[in-house]
C-alpha cells in the first residue's frame, strides 16, 4: 500500500492497543486470517500452489531436476529452496541482489521442510552417487500483507503433495510433457508448517498484518511438525534486536500443538 | 484489484436503475456528457462538444465542470495541500520528510512556528515523528513543506494509515461531510492529508478502531451512491 516507513506513533499505539489485546481487524491476538490455497496454478512446474492468507498472497512452485549429489550424501536427493522477493508484492521489495529477508524466507521454508523429514531424500536417488532428483521449491510473493512465512511454509508443503514425477528414460533424459502416475515420495504423516510469533513489549502475537509485523521488537519462528501424535519442533530462529524470555518460549510451546491442529484443519479443507 | 473492478461493474448497472443520479463509473475514453456548456474539470478533456473522461473513475457534473474522481491513482502534490508524513531525516537546514510521494519533501528549520535552537532539532521533531504540514512549493527539485497555519505540526498519539490518494475527495466528503460524520460517530479527531494518510486520535481504542473501519470503508466503497447514509446504517449495525 505505501512506501513510508513505520511511524514512532502506529509503534506505540499498536503496543497499547495489543497490550489491551485489541486488533485492528477484530482478530484476537492468536488468531489467523483466512486461508485459501488453491492448486495447479502453473502448467510447467512438476507442482504448484497458490496460498492467501487474509490479503498475503503468495505462489509456490516445485520443479524436478535431475543432476549429481553433493559430495557429502551420496545416497540422498538433493533440496532447493528459492524465493525472490519481487517488487510486484510490496513497495518495501527492490529488485537487485536479494537483501536480508529475500535470504531468510527460503532458508527458513527450507529447514522445516528438510528438518522434518517430509520428503524421503534417499528414494529420490536414481543412480547411488551419480544421479539423483533435486527438488526445487520456488517462492514467489504476490502481496505481502504480513506472514509471509508462515504462508510460504503452507504454500511449499501444499506444492510438494501436488508434485508429479515427470518421465525419465534411461539416459537420464526427462520428459517434462509426460507426466507419471508417480509422486514426490512424501512421508505420509509428516506436514510441516511454520509459526512465527511477534513480539510487541510483552503481548506475542500471531499471523501479523504489514503494519503490525515492520512494528514488532522481535520475531521468533518455529518449524513444527506432527510425528506419530507427538509434537516437534524442526527448526527455530529469531530475528530483531529485542530479547525473547524463557517464559515466553515456553508460552509459544504451549501454544503451538493448538495452532498446529487448528491451521492443519483449515488446510486439510484444500487437500 | 478484480474485484474492485467487479463492484465497479456493479455500480455501473445500480446506475442505469436510478437514473436521477449525477455521479457515474467511467473509463478512459467515454464520453461523459455532451454540449458546450459544460467545462472539463479534472481528470476529463474536451474533444470537439464532448466531455471525454480520461481517467477510470467517478464522472460527477458540479455546475458546469465535469469532476472525476479517479479509483485509483497515485498523490499528485500541489501547493496548498495539506499532507500527513514522517520524518526520515534532520539536516543543518530543517527537516527530510517523507509524505509518499515520488518527490523529496523539505521541511526548513524557518518554517516552525516558533524559534527553535538548530543544535536541538530533534527535541522538536525527531526521526520517525509524524507531522501535519502544509505543501508550500512544489519545484522540480523537491517539494517546500510548512507548519505555519492551523492545525498543522506534530501529530501526538493516535496513529496513521493509508487509503488508496485518489479516493481522498471522497473520504473528506462534499465540505467535509463524510468525515465530520465519522468524528461525530466515534467522537475521534480525524485528519485526511491530501497524500492519503489518515491521523486518527480518539477517547479510547475501541473508538479509533471503529473510525479506522468506518474510514477503510469509504475509502473501499467510492462508488456507490448515498454512501452518506449507508456509512450512518453501518454506524447503527455496529453500535
Amino acid at each position: 500500500m505505501s512506501g513510508m516507513e513505520v511511524s514512532n506513533l502506529t509503534k506505540q499505539t499498536l503496543r497499547k492497543m495489543l497490550a489491551e489485546g485489541k486488533r485492528f481487524d477484530h482478530r484476537g491476538l492468536l488468531d489467523f486470517r483466512e486461508l485459501e490455497v488453491s492448486y495447479e496454478v502453473s502448467k510447467k512446474a512438476e507442482g504448484s500452489a497458490r496460498v492467501k492468507l487474509g490479503k498475503t498472497d503468495v505462489v509456490v512452485g516445485v520443479k524436478l531436476q535431475t543432476g549429481e549429489p553433493y559430495p557429502d550424501s551420496p545416497d540422498n536427493g538433493n533440496l532447493m529452496v528459492s524465493g525472490d522477493l519481487l517488487p510486484l508484492a510490496s513497495p518495501r521489495f527492490e529488485s537487485g541482489p536479494p537483501g536480508f529477508d529475500a535470504i531468510e524466507l527460503p532458508r527458513l521454508v527450507d529447514r522445516a521442510v528438510r528438518s522434518s523429514g517430509m520428503i524421503d531424500l534417499e528414494k529420490l536417488v536414481i543412480k547411488k552417487g551419480e544421479m539423483v532428483w533435486t527438488v526445487i521449491i520456488d517462492i514467489y510473493p504476490i502481496n505481502d500483507d504480513g506472514n509471509l512465512i508462515d504462508a510460504a511454509c503452507i504454500g511449499a508443503v501444499a506444492a510438494l503433495m501436488q508434485t508429479v514425477m515427470p518421465e525419465i528414460d534411461k539416459d537420464g533424459k526427462i520428459n517434462y510433457e509426460k507426466k507419471t502416475s508417480k509422486k514426490l515420495p512424501l512421508s505420509k504423516d509428516i506436514v510441516p508448517l511454520l509459526f512465527s510469533f511477534y513480539k510487541f513489549g510483552d503481548s506475542i502475537i500471531l499471523d501479523p498484518t504489514r503494519e503490525e509485523q515492520e512494528s514488532s521488537d522481535a520475531r521468533m519462528t518455529f518449524g513444527v511438525s506432527d510425528w506419530n501424535g507427538q509434537f516437534m519442533v524442526n527448526s527455530c530462529q529469531k530475528k530483531g534486536g529485542s530479547t525473547v524470555t524463557a517464559e515466553e518460549i515456553a508460552k509459544m510451546m504451549d501454544i503451538l500443538p493448538k495452532k498446529f491442529d487448528e491451521t492443519m484443519k483449515k488446510f486439510k479443507k484444500f487437500l | 484489484m478484480k474485484n474492485q473492478i467487479n463492484e465497479a461493474h456493479e455500480a455501473v448497472e445500480n446506475n442505469s436503475n436510478d437514473s436521477s443520479t449525477k455521479r457515474k463509473v467511467v473509463v478512459p475514453g467515454e464520453v461523459i456528457v455532451e454540449g458546450e456548456d459544460f467545462l472539463p474539470g479534472e481528470g476529463t478533456r474536451r474533444e470537439g462538444a464532448k466531455i471525454i473522461a480520461g481517467k477510470f473513475g467517478l464522472a460527477e457534473e458540479a455546475g458546469r465542470v465535469v469532476r472525476l474522481i479517479a479509483i485509483f491513482g497515485a498523490f499528485i502534490p500541489r501547493r496548498g495541500n495539506v499532507v500527513i508524513g514522517r520524518v526520515s531525516d534532520i539536516t543543518h537546514a530543517g527537516w527530510l520528510v517523507d509524505i509518499d510521494s515520488a518527490s523529496q519533501s523539505f521541511l526548513p528549520i524557518e518554517e516552525s512556528p516558533r524559534f527553535i535552537n538548530r543544535n536541538e532539532m530533534d527535541q522538536y521533531l525527531a526521526i520517525g515523528d509524524v507531522i501535519s504540514a502544509k505543501i508550500w512549493t512544489v519545484k522540480g527539485k523537491g517539494i517546500d513543506l510548512t507548519l505555519k497555519g492551523k492545525g498543522l505540526g506534530k501529530l501526538e498519539d493516535g496513529f496513521i494509515f493509508k487509503v488508496i490518494p485518489s479516493r481522498v475527495p471522497r473520504v473528506i466528503g462534499r465540505e467535509g461531510s463524510m468525515v465530520n460524520l465519522i468524528k461525530e460517530k466515534t467522537g475521534c479527531n480525524i485528519t485526511v492529508g491530501q497524500n492519503g494518510w489518515v491521523w486518527i486520535k480518539g477517547p479510547s481504542i475501541d473508538a479509533q478502531i471503529k473510525a479506522r473501519n468506518a474510514v477503510t470503508l469509504v475509502a473501499e466503497k467510492v462508488h456507490v451512491n448515498g454512501l452518506t447514509e449507508k456509512v450512518e446504517h453501518w454506524f447503527a449495525e455496529n453500535e
